[in-house]
C-alpha cells in the first residue's frame, strides 16, 4: 500500500521521447548546494539535464522516462538532505514573467532612444550659443524624430494600453495624462521640425518613458519574486493523497499529489492525516478536527454518508472517501457567497495614486487649455506660439515624479515585507494596512499555533521530550502525530511497536521506553488540565506527563502588548466555544473577545466597527474567517490558512511567530508616509514648474532637467524604506 | 561637419547592437537565475568530463 509517489501529473513529455519535471527544492542555504544537487542528479541513469535555479530554488530536469522513475529524483535529493516537491507553474506566474520581459524590452528601447536623442539634443542646445548652422539643427531634429517615433510607439505600449482600458471604463488613471503628454510632445516636435523651429521635445518624450518604465520594471521584478516564492510555498505545502487505482484487475492505493485529484476518485484517509479533498465517507467512522474551517477545536464525530472537507484533520479511524466535485462543497459555496457580499465594499476602495490622478489629470489639461487660450486671445501670441506653450505645459506636468511616487515605495515595501516573512497578495493592501487603527484576531490557528503542542514543555527534561517525539513518530494516533510535529521530532526508534489505542514502546538505552496512556506507561493517573489531553512517557525510572493542547504562538503575548502600545484597538472573534476563548483572551490581556461566532456574526462585528469609522485589520486563517477578511479594511492570514481564506488576505505571513503582523503594520505605515511625501513633493514640483511653463519659458533643456531631477529625488526618498523600523526590530531580536 | 553623416549612423548602429543584445538575452532566458550564474563560473564540472 502506498509505494512511491506518482508524479505523472507533473511530468511533461516532449515529442523526442524525453520527459521534463520541475521540482521546488527546500533546504537550499548556500551556493554550494548548486553543484551538490546537479551532480547527484547527473549520476542517476537517464538524466539528460539537471539545472538548478539558485534564485527561484527550482530544479529543472530532463530525462529519459524509459531509464529512470521520477520518484528516484526526490529519493536521491532526500539522501543528500534536500526535500523536493513536484511543481506546476501556475498561469499567473507565467503572466508575471511575460509582463516583466515586455517591460524590460520597452525599457531597453526607451533608454536606447533617450541616449541617442540626448546626444543630438545636447549638441543642439550647446550650439544655440555658438553657431550651429540651421541645416545641421534641422538634420539633428530629423534624425531624433526618426529614432523617437518608432521607439515611443514600442516603449509606450504598456501606458497606451492601460490608458485605453481606463478611458473605455470611463475612469482616469495616471497613464491617461502620460499618454496624452507623450503623444502631444511628439506631434508638436514633428510639426516644429518640419517648420525649421529652434526647439523640439523628442528627448523629453522619450526620457519620460524611460523613467516611468524604470519604475515599472522595479515594481514588476519585486512582484515576480514574491510570486515565485509563493509558488514554491504552495508546492512545498502540496500534499499527497492515497487514491485507489485499478491495475491489471487488482485494486491498489497509489500516492498521488492532491493537485491531480478529480471528482469521483476514491481516497483513503488514514488516522491523523489531513483530508485532501471534499468528499463523502463511504467506509469507516472517525472524529474529524474541523478547527481549520469552523474554529471549533473539539473533534466532530463522522460516519458513513457524512461529508468531510479539505483541510480538516482525521482523528483515530481510517476513512474511505469519495471525492465530490472539487472545491464545491456547501461550506465553500456559502463562504464564497458571503465573501462576494462583503467584498463589494472593498472594491470601492480607491488607491492613493488614483485618487490623486482623479483631480490631477483634469486640472492639468484645463491649465494647459487656459494657458493656450490666454496667450492667443489676451497676450496677442500667434495661434502657433500659443499652442506650443500649451503643449509645453502638458510636457512639464507630465506626471513623471507622480507616476514614480507610489510604485517605487511599493517595490521597496514589498521587499521589506519579503524580508520580514510576508507576501503581499495585492499592492492596494499596502496602502490599506498603513491606515489601520483596530485589529481583530481569530483565535484558532491565528493567535494559537495551527497544531496542538506540549503546553508544559518547560517542566519536562529535554532528553525525555526528545525521546517522546521519536516514539510518537511511530504512532498514528492523532495526539502522537501532533506531538511529533510540534516537537520536530527526530527519526523514529528502530524497534518501536504500537499497541493500538494504548501507546508505543521501544527499547532504549538498555531499558524500555513507553509513550501512551497512564496505564500503558504504568504511571500515576492525574486528572487532565483544562482543555488539555494528557499523554504519558516512561523511560526507565523517569516518568512524565505531557499535556497536549493548543498553544499560543510563541511571541503572541509580546506582539499583542506591542500592538496595544502602538495605540491599536484589539479584539478576538472566534468560532470556538467561549470557555476555550476566555483563557486565551485573559492571557493576552484583550478585554473585548467573543466566542461561538458564526461567519455572519464575524462580518457583522467587522462591519459595525467599520461603520463607527474604524479601519479594521482582520487576521484569520479558517474558512469561517474568509468573509470577515473580505469585509475588513485590510486583512492578513498565516501561510497555514485554508486556500480560500489566503486568497482574501492582502498579505500572507510565514512561520510560527506573530511578529510579521507587527512588521506588516509598521512597514505599511512607513510606506504610506513615504507615498504621501512623494506625492506632495511631486505636486510641489508642479506648482513651481507649471508657472514657468505657463510663462512660456519651458525650453526642452528646462523640461529635461526638471523631469530627471524630480524623478531621482522621488526614487531616492523611496529607498529610505528598508525595514519595519526600530521598535519592531527590537521585538524580533528578543 | 561632413563627418557627422558618418558618425551619427555609427552611434545609432552601436546603440542598436546593444539593444539587439538585450532582446537576444531576454529570449534566451539569460536573466532567469542571476544568483546561480555568479557561482556557476566557479564550478569545475567541465573539467571532470575530460
Amino acid at each position: 500500500m502506498g509505494a512511491a509517489p506518482d508524479f505523472s501529473h507533473f511530468v511533461r513529455n516532449d515529442e523526442d521521447g524525453r520527459s521534463r519535471l520541475d521540482l521546488a527544492i527546500d533546504g537550499i542555504t548556500c551556493a554550494a548546494c548548486l553543484p551538490d544537487i546537479e551532480t547527484a542528479m547527473g549520476r542517476l541513469p537517464g538524466v539528460k539535464l539537471a539545472r538548478l535555479n539558485l534564485t527561484s530554488h527550482r530544479l529543472a530536469l530532463t530525462y529519459d522516462p524509459q531509464q529512470v522513475e521520477p520518484a528516484r529524483f526526490t529519493g536521491a535529493l532526500e539522501a543528500i538532505g534536500y526535500r523536493a516537491y513536484p511543481f506546476e507553474q501556475r498561469q499567473v506566474e507565467a503572466d508575471e514573467q511575460a509582463r516583466f520581459n515586455l517591460l524590460l524590452k520597452c525599457l531597453g528601447v526607451a533608454v536606447f532612444a533617450s541616449m541617442n536623442i540626448m546626444l543630438l539634443s545636447i549638441s543642439v542646445w550647446s550650439g544655440q550659443s555658438t553657431s550651429l548652422p540651421p541645416e545641421t539643427r534641422d538634420f539633428f531634429h530629423f534624425v531624433s524624430a526618426l529614432i523617437a517615433l518608432p521607439a515611443a510607439a514600442y516603449a509606450g505600449q504598456p501606458f497606451f494600453s492601460s490608458a485605453w482600458t481606463a478611458i473605455r471604463q470611463r475612469r482616469l488613471n495616471m497613464d491617461v495624462p502620460i499618454t496624452i503628454g507623450v503623444t502631444l510632445a511628439l506631434a508638436l516636435s514633428v510639426y516644429e521640425t518640419q517648420h525649421h523651429a529652434d526647439h523640439a521635445y523628442f528627448d523629453s518624450a522619450v526620457m519620460l518613458l524611460s523613467f516611468l518604465l524604470a519604475g515599472r520594471v522595479l515594481d514588476q521584478a519585486m512582484r515576480r519574486r514574491t510570486r515565485t516564492a509563493a509558488g514554491n510555498l504552495a508546492a512545498l505545502k502540496g500534499e499527497n493523497a492515497l487514491r485507489r487505482e485499478t491495475k491489471d484487475g487488482a485494486d491498489d492505493w497509489a500516492l498521488v499529489p492532491v493537485a491531480a485529484l478529480a471528482a469521483g476518485d476514491r481516497l483513503l484517509v488514514r488516522a491523523g492525516e489531513r483530508v485532501p479533498a471534499d468528499g463523502v465517507i463511504v467506509e469507516g467512522t472517525s472524529a474529524v478536527d474541523e478547527s481549520a474551517i469552523t474554529g471549533e477545536t473539539d473533534p466532530k464525530p463522522v460516519r458513513l454518508g457524512d461529508h468531510v472537507y479539505a483541510g480538516t484533520v482525521n482523528g483515530e479511524g481510517a476513512l474511505t472517501v469519495d471525492v465530490t466535485a472539487a472545491g464545491h462543497s456547501a461550506l465553500i459555496d456559502e463562504a464564497a457567497r458571503l465573501i462576494e457580499q462583503a467584498g463589494a465594499a472593498r472594491s470601492r476602495y480607491m488607491q492613493l495614486s488614483d485618487r490623486v490622478s482623479q483631480f490631477y489629470a483634469p486640472a492639468v489639461h484645463l491649465t494647459a487649455l487656459i494657458t493656450g487660450f490666454s496667450w492667443w486671445l489676451f497676450f496677442g501670441a500667434t495661434a502657433h506660439d500659443a499652442l506650443v506653450i500649451a503643449i509645453s505645459v502638458l510636457i512639464i506636468t507630465c506626471p513623471c515624479a507622480l507616476a514614480l511616487a507610489v510604485p517605487t515605495v511599493q517595490a521597496m515595501a514589498s521587499g521589506a515585507f519579503f524580508r520580514s516573512g510576508l507576501f503581499l497578495n495585492d499592492a492596494r493592501g499596502l496602502e490599506k494596512l498603513g491606515e489601520i487603527d483596530s485589529v481583530v484576531f481569530d483565535k484558532t490557528g491565528t493567535l494559537t499555533l495551527p497544531q496542538s503542542g506540549v503546553a508544559n514543555a518547560d517542566d519536562i527534561p529535554a532528553d525525555l521530550l526528545a525521546l517522546a517525539g521519536r516514539l510518537a513518530r511511530s504512532s498514528h494516533h492523532p495526539l502522537a502525530l501532533a506531538l511529533a510535529r510540534s516537537l520536530r521530532a527526530g527519526a523514529p526508534l528502530p524497534d518501536a511497536r504500537e499497541t493500538p489505542g494504548q501507546g508505543v514502546c521501544a527499547s532504549y538505552e538498555g531499558g524500555e521506553a513507553r509513550l501512551g496512556s497512564a496505564a500503558f506507561c504504568d504511571a500515576e493517573f492525574l486528572p487532565p488540565e483544562n482543555e488539555a489531553s494528557s499523554i504519558y512517557i516512561r523511560a526507565g525510572e523517569k516518568v512524565a506527563r505531557l499535556s497536549i493542547r493548543q498553544t499560543l504562538r510563541p511571541d503572541a503575548a509580546k506582539i499583542i502588548a506591542h500592538l496595544r502600545g502602538a495605540g491599536l484597538d484589539l479584539h478576538i472573534l472566534s468560532g470556538d466555544r467561549a470557555e476555550a476563548v476566555g483563557p486565551v483572551a485573559a492571557k493576552l490581556g484583550i478585554a473585548d473577545w467573543r466566542g461561538g461566532q458564526k461567519p455572519a456574526d464575524k462580518i457583522a462585528f467587522v462591519e459595525d466597527l467599520g461603520a463607527r469609522g474604524k479601519r479594521v485589520l482582520m487576521v484569520g486563517d479558517g474558512l469561517n474567517d474568509a468573509p470577515a477578511l473580505a469585509a475588513a479594511h485590510a486583512s492578513l492570514s498565516p501561510i497555514d490558512a485554508v486556500h480560500l481564506t489566503q486568497g482574501q488576505a492582502d498579505a500572507v505571513f510565514l512561520g510560527e511567530r506573530l511578529l510579521p503582523v507587527a512588521a506588516a503594520l509598521a512597514i505599511a505605515k512607513k510606506a504610506r508616509g513615504l507615498m504621501t511625501q512623494n506625492l506632495t513633493f511631486a505636486i510641489v514640483y508642479n506648482a513651481i514648474a507649471v508657472p514657468v511653463a505657463m510663462a512660456g519659458h519651458a525650453s526642452p533643456l528646462f523640461a529635461a532637467a526638471a523631469m530627471s531631477g524630480s524623478s531621482i529625488l522621488v526614487t531616492l526618498n523611496a529607498l529610505r524604506l528598508r525595514g519595519p523600523g526600530k521598535s519592531v526590530n527590537v521585538l524580533a531580536k528578543s | 561637419m561632413n563627418v557627422l553623416v558618418f558618425l551619427i549612423p555609427l552611434a545609432i548602429a552601436l546603440g542598436l547592437l546593444a539593444l539587439y543584445g538585450l532582446f537576444w538575452s531576454l529570449k534566451r532566458n539569460q536573466y532567469e537565475d542571476l544568483e546561480g550564474a555568479a557561482y556557476r563560473i566557479l564550478l569545475d564540472d567541465d573539467i571532470e568530463k575530460k
